[in-house]
C-alpha cells in the first residue's frame, strides 16, 4: 500500500464519518460538525495528492488547502452564529422542528 | 321680405310656451294660468292684426301676396328637410280669426270654468291647442301642416275627455280619435305620395313648391291605377284627411259625441276652428285639387277636376243629411254639433263650387256666429244648471236678456237673415256659386232644401229655449237624469251655491262680453263679402275689389237672393208656425213632427242610424277580426313559438346531459389525477435537509459503484 492510498483511505474514512454525523444527527452543531469532517477529509485529499503527485515543489496544493481552511473558519463562524439565532428564535437546534419553510 | 313674414313662427309659440309653463306649475294657480294663456293669445292676436295689416298694404298688386320663411329641420340622404311657415292673405285671415275667436273664448271659459277642479289642465289644453291650431295656419310645409294637426287632433280628444270620470265623455274622446285617424291615415298616405312625386312637402318655394305649376304638371303626366292621374288620387287622399277632420260624411260620426266635452271647447275646437282646419287644409292644397279641370281641353271650366266634384258632392250630401239630423234633436249642444257638420258641409260645397274665396268667407263668419251660438248656448246651460235638454228649458228670453239677444243674432246669422247678417251673404255667395257650376244643378237644390232646413231647425231650437214658459221650474231635483246628476258632482258649486233652486239666472259680464263682440262681428263680417263689393274674394287672390252696386243686379243675382230670402223665411216662419205659436206645455209631450210622422221623425232621431249602422258593419268586422287575429296570435303564432322553445328546451337537456357526464367528467378525472400526483410528488419535498443529504450520499455511492463497475466492464 503506498502511502498515497493510506492517505487516500484516512481521507475517505473521515468523509463517511462526517456524512454519517451530518445525516444522522438531529443536533444542529453535530451537523455543523459531520460537514466540517467531511471538509476536512477534502483538505486531507489535495495535501495528499500535492505531496505524493508529480509536482511536490509547487506549494499551489497547499495554498489551496490554506484558503480552504479559512473559508471553513468563516463558513464555521456563519453556521455558529445562524444557529445561535434559530436557537434564540425557537428555542430548539433540533432540525427536525426547524421545518417553518415546507410547504 | 317684411319683419312680420321672418317672424310669424312667434304666433303659434306664444301660446305653447303659455302652455309649457301652466304645465309645469301646481294646480290651483288659476290666476297664473288664466293670464297666461289670455295674455299669450293677445300677443298672438296683436301679432295677427300685424300680419294682415302687412298682407293689406300689399293688397291690391294684383299678385297674390305671399311670403314665405323657415329653417331646416333635419338632413336625411342628401337632402334637407325644410319646414316653412308662409304669410299670404289666406294664412293673414285665418290667423286673425283664429286668434281673435279663441281669445274671446278664453275669456269666457274663465267664468265658465270657475269652479271647475282642474282650471289649470284646462286652460293648459286650450293654449296647446291654439298654439298647434295657429301652426296649422301658418305652415307652409305639408309636414310641418300634419304634425300640428295631429296635435290638434289630440287636444281636441284631451278636451273631449275633459271629464274623463264620465263613461260617455271618455268614449267620445275614443270615438273623435279614432274616428278622425281614419282620414289622418289617408292625408298621411296622400303626403308620403306627394313627397314621393315631387321631392318636396313645401307649398311654396319660389317655384319648386307642390302647389307650384311645375310640380303639378309632372304630377298631372304620371298615371296610377285605372287611368287616374297622380294628382287625382292624391287629391283625394288629402281631401280624406279634410273629410275626417272636418266632419263630412261618412266620418261625421264623432262631431255630434264631442259635444261632451265643455261648452268653451265645443265653440273654440268642435266648431269655429279644428273642425274648420280641414275645410282650410282644401282651401290651401285647391291648386293641387283643381289642376285637372284647367288643363283638359274639353273641360273648360273651372272647378271640375274629379277631387273637386268628390268635394262638392260630399259637401252637398252632409249639408242636408247633417241639416236633417238636426230637426229631431234635443239637446241644446247637439243641435248646433249637427248645424256645423251641415255647415261645413256649405263650406265644402262653396269650396268645390266657387273656389277659395267663397268657402273661407262662410268659414270665416260661420267661426264668429257658430262661436257665438256655442258660447250662447254655454251660457244657457250654465244659466239653467247645467241643463243641456230643450225641452226642459223655456221662456229663458226673461231670465237672460243679454244672452237672448245675442243668440238671437246669431241664430239669424246661422239661418242666412236677409241683409244684415254675415250668414246670409256667405251662404249666398255658396247659392250662386252653386248655380253657376256648371257639373250638375242638384247641389244647388240640396244646398237650398239645407237652408230651408237650418232655419226651420234654428227657429225650433230659439222658440222652445227662450220663449214661452220655463218647464223645469221647481222640479230641477226631481227630473234630473243620472246624467245630470254626474255632471253636477263635477262642479257642485254651481248649484250649490245658488239660491230659489230651479231658477235660471244671467250669466256673469265675463261670460256675456264675448258673446256681445261676437255678435257684434256675426254681422258685421258679412259686409266684406257682398256682390257688390266682393272685396274678400279679391283679398284672397290679391286683386283690388271695386265697389260695384250694378253687379247686385246682373246675372241674375238679384233673383237668387230673392229666392234665398224666401227659403229663409219660409224655413223661419214654418219654425215659428209649429214651435213658437203654440208652446209645449209639458217636458214630456211628444214633439211636433213626431205626431205628424212618427216614422221619420224616428229615423231623425236616430241620425238615420248611421252609428247603428257603423256598429252593426265596421265595429263587428273590427271586432271579428280582433277575435281572428286573437286566435291566430293565440295558437297559430303561439303554438309556433311553443313549439320553438320545447325544441330549444330538448336541446339544452341534451346539451345539459352531455356537459355534465361527459365533458366535466374527464375533465374532473384529469384534474383529479394531477393533484394526487402532486400530493405524491410533494411527498419527497420534505423540507428535512438532513434527508435531501442523505439521499445525495447515497446517490453519490451508486454513482461511485455504478462507474467503478462501469470501467471494469
Amino acid at each position: 500500500m503506498t502511502p498515497l492510498q493510506g492517505c487516500l483511505l484516512v481521507s475517505a474514512l473521515l468523509f463517511a464519518i462526517g456524512l454519517a454525523g451530518a445525516v444522522t444527527r438531529r443536533n444542529a452543531i453535530l451537523a455543523l460538525v459531520g460537514i466540517e469532517l467531511m471538509l476536512n477529509a477534502a483538505n486531507l485529499n489535495f495535501i495528499a495528492f500535492w505531496r505524493y503527485g508529480p509536482n511536490p515543489e509547487a506549494l499551489s496544493g497547499m495554498m489551496v488547502v490554506i484558503f480552504s481552511i479559512a473559508i471553513a473558519a468563516a463558513e464555521a463562524a456563519a453556521g455558529l452564529a445562524l444557529i445561535i439565532a434559530i436557537y434564540r428564535h425557537y428555542g430548539t437546534v433540533n432540525l427536525d422542528e426547524i421545518n417553518k419553510l415546507k410547504g | 321680405m317684411t319683419w312680420i313674414a321672418q317672424n310669424l313662427w312667434l304666433i303659434p309659440v306664444l301660446p305653447l310656451a303659455a302652455a309649457g309653463v301652466i304645465a309645469v306649475n301646481k294646480q290651483r294657480q288659476r290666476k297664473l294660468a288664466a293670464t297666461l294663456s289670455i295674455g299669450s293669445m293677445v300677443m298672438a292676436f296683436l301679432l295677427s292684426l300685424f300680419a294682415f295689416s302687412a298682407t293689406l298694404l300689399h293688397h291690391g298688386d294684383n299678385a297674390v301676396f305671399r311670403e314665405v320663411a323657415g329653417f331646416n329641420w333635419f338632413q336625411f340622404g342628401g337632402q334637407w328637410l325644410h319646414l316653412d311657415w308662409v304669410l299670404d292673405p289666406l294664412t293673414a285671415v285665418m290667423l286673425v280669426m283664429v286668434s281673435f275667436v279663441s281669445l274671446l273664448i278664453f275669456i269666457f271659459s274663465v267664468g265658465y270654468m270657475a269652479h271647475d277642479e282642474n282650471f289649470m289642465r284646462f286652460f293648459c289644453f286650450m293654449s296647446l291647442f291654439a298654439a298647434t291650431m295657429l301652426g296649422v295656419v301658418i305652415a307652409n310645409s305639408l309636414l310641418l301642416f300634419f304634425v300640428c294637426w295631429e296635435i290638434v287632433g289630440l287636444t281636441s280628444y284631451l278636451l273631449i275627455g275633459f271629464w274623463y270620470h264620465k263613461p260617455s265623455a271618455a268614449a267620445a274622446a275614443k270615438k273623435a280619435f279614432i274616428t278622425t285617424r281614419i282620414g289622418d291615415l289617408g292625408l298621411l298616405l296622400g303626403m308620403v305620395w306627394l313627397y314621393a312625386e315631387t321631392g318636396t312637402l313645401n307649398f311654396y318655394a319660389n317655384g319648386h313648391g307642390c302647389l307650384e305649376s311645375s310640380a303639378l304638371m309632372v304630377m298631372d303626366t304620371h298615371v296610377t291605377v285605372a287611368g287616374m292621374a297622380v294628382i287625382t288620387a292624391i287629391g283625394l287622399l288629402i281631401f280624406l284627411g279634410a273629410v275626417g277632420k272636418s266632419g263630412q260624411l261618412p266620418l261625421h260620426v264623432w262631431l255630434p259625441d264631442a259635444m261632451e266635452g265643455p261648452t268653451p271647447v265645443s265653440a273654440l275646437i268642435h266648431a269655429a276652428t279644428m273642425v274648420a282646419a280641414g275645410v282650410f287644409l282644401v282651401a290651401r292644397v285647391y291648386p293641387l285639387m283643381d289642376w285637372g279641370g284647367k288643363t283638359d281641353a274639353d273641360m273648360v271650366f273651372m272647378h271640375s277636376s274629379t277631387p273637386i266634384q268628390v268635394i262638392t258632392w260630399v259637401g252637398a250630401i252632409t249639408a242636408i243629411f247633417a241639416a236633417s239630423i238636426a230637426v229631431a234633436q234635443t239637446d241644446i249642444k247637439r243641435i248646433l254639433a249637427y248645424s256645423t257638420v251641415s255647415q261645413l258641409g256649405y263650406m265644402m260645397l262653396g269650396l268645390g263650387v266657387g273656389g277659395v274665396a267663397v268657402g273661407m268667407f262662410h268659414l270665416i263668419t260661420h267661426a264668429f256666429f257658430k262661436a257665438l251660438l256655442f258660447l250662447g248656448s254655454g251660457s244657457v246651460i250654465h244659466g239653467c244648471h247645467e241643463e243641456q235638454d230643450i225641452r226642459k228649458m223655456g221662456g229663458l228670453k226673461k231670465f237672460m236678456p243679454v244672452t237672448f239677444a245675442t243668440y238671437a243674432i246669431g241664430m239669424l246669422a246661422l239661418s242666412g237673415f236677409p241683409l244684415f247678417f254675415s250668414g246670409f251673404w256667405s251662404k249666398d255667395e255658396i247659392l250662386q256659386s252653386a248655380h253657376r257650376w256648371p257639373m250638375s244643378p242638384i247641389p244647388f237644390y240640396l244646398g237650398c232644401a239645407g237652408a230651408l232646413l237650418t232655419a226651420f231647425y234654428m227657429t225650433r231650437q230659439v222658440a222652445l229655449v227662450f220663449f214661452g214658459d220655463y218647464r223645469s221650474s221647481g222640479r230641477q231635483s226631481a227630473h234630473s237624469s243620472p246624467k245630470n246628476d254626474e255632471h253636477e258632482k263635477s262642479a257642485p258649486t254651481h248649484v250649490g251655491g245658488y239660491e230659489g233652486k230651479g231658477e235660471p239666472h244671467e250669466s256673469p259680464a265675463v261670460m256675456t262680453v264675448p258673446l256681445v263682440i261676437l255678435a257684434v262681428f256675426a254681422i258685421l263680417l258679412g259686409f266684406i263679402g257682398t256682390p257688390a263689393w266682393p272685396w274678400f274674394d279679391g283679398f284672397l287672390k290679391g286683386e283690388p275689389a271695386q265697389f260695384n252696386f250694378s253687379k247686385l243686379t246682373e246675372n241674375g243675382t238679384l233673383g237668387l237672393m230673392l229666392a234665398s230670402a224666401v227659403i229663409v223665411f219660409t224655413g223661419l216662419g214654418l219654425g215659428w208656425w209649429l214651435y213658437g205659436k203654440r208652446q209645449r206645455q209639458t217636458v214630456e209631450e211628444p214633439d211636433v213632427l213626431q205626431v205628424a210622422q212618427p216614422a221619420l221623425f224616428r229615423l231623425l232621431e236616430n241620425k238615420y242610424f248611421v252609428d247603428e249602422f257603423y256598429e252593426a258593419t265596421v265595429i263587428r268586422f273590427n271586432a271579428w277580426a280582433a277575435r281572428a287575429c286573437d286566435f291566430l296570435d293565440r295558437w297559430i303564432w303561439g303554438g309556433a313559438v311553443l313549439l320553438v322553445t320545447w325544441v330549444t328546451l330538448g336541446l339544452s337537456r341534451l346539451y345539459r346531459f352531455t356537459d355534465e357526464f361527459v365533458v366535466d367528467l374527464g375533465f374532473d378525472a384529469g384534474c383529479e389525477t394531477l393533484r394526487e400526483s402532486g400530493g405524491e410528488m410533494s411527498k419527497w419535498h420534505s423540507g428535512r435537509v438532513q434527508t435531501y443529504l442523505r439521499i445525495i450520499g447515497v446517490a453519490l455511492v451508486v454513482l461511485v459503484l455504478f462507474l467503478i463497475w462501469g470501467r471494469k466492464s
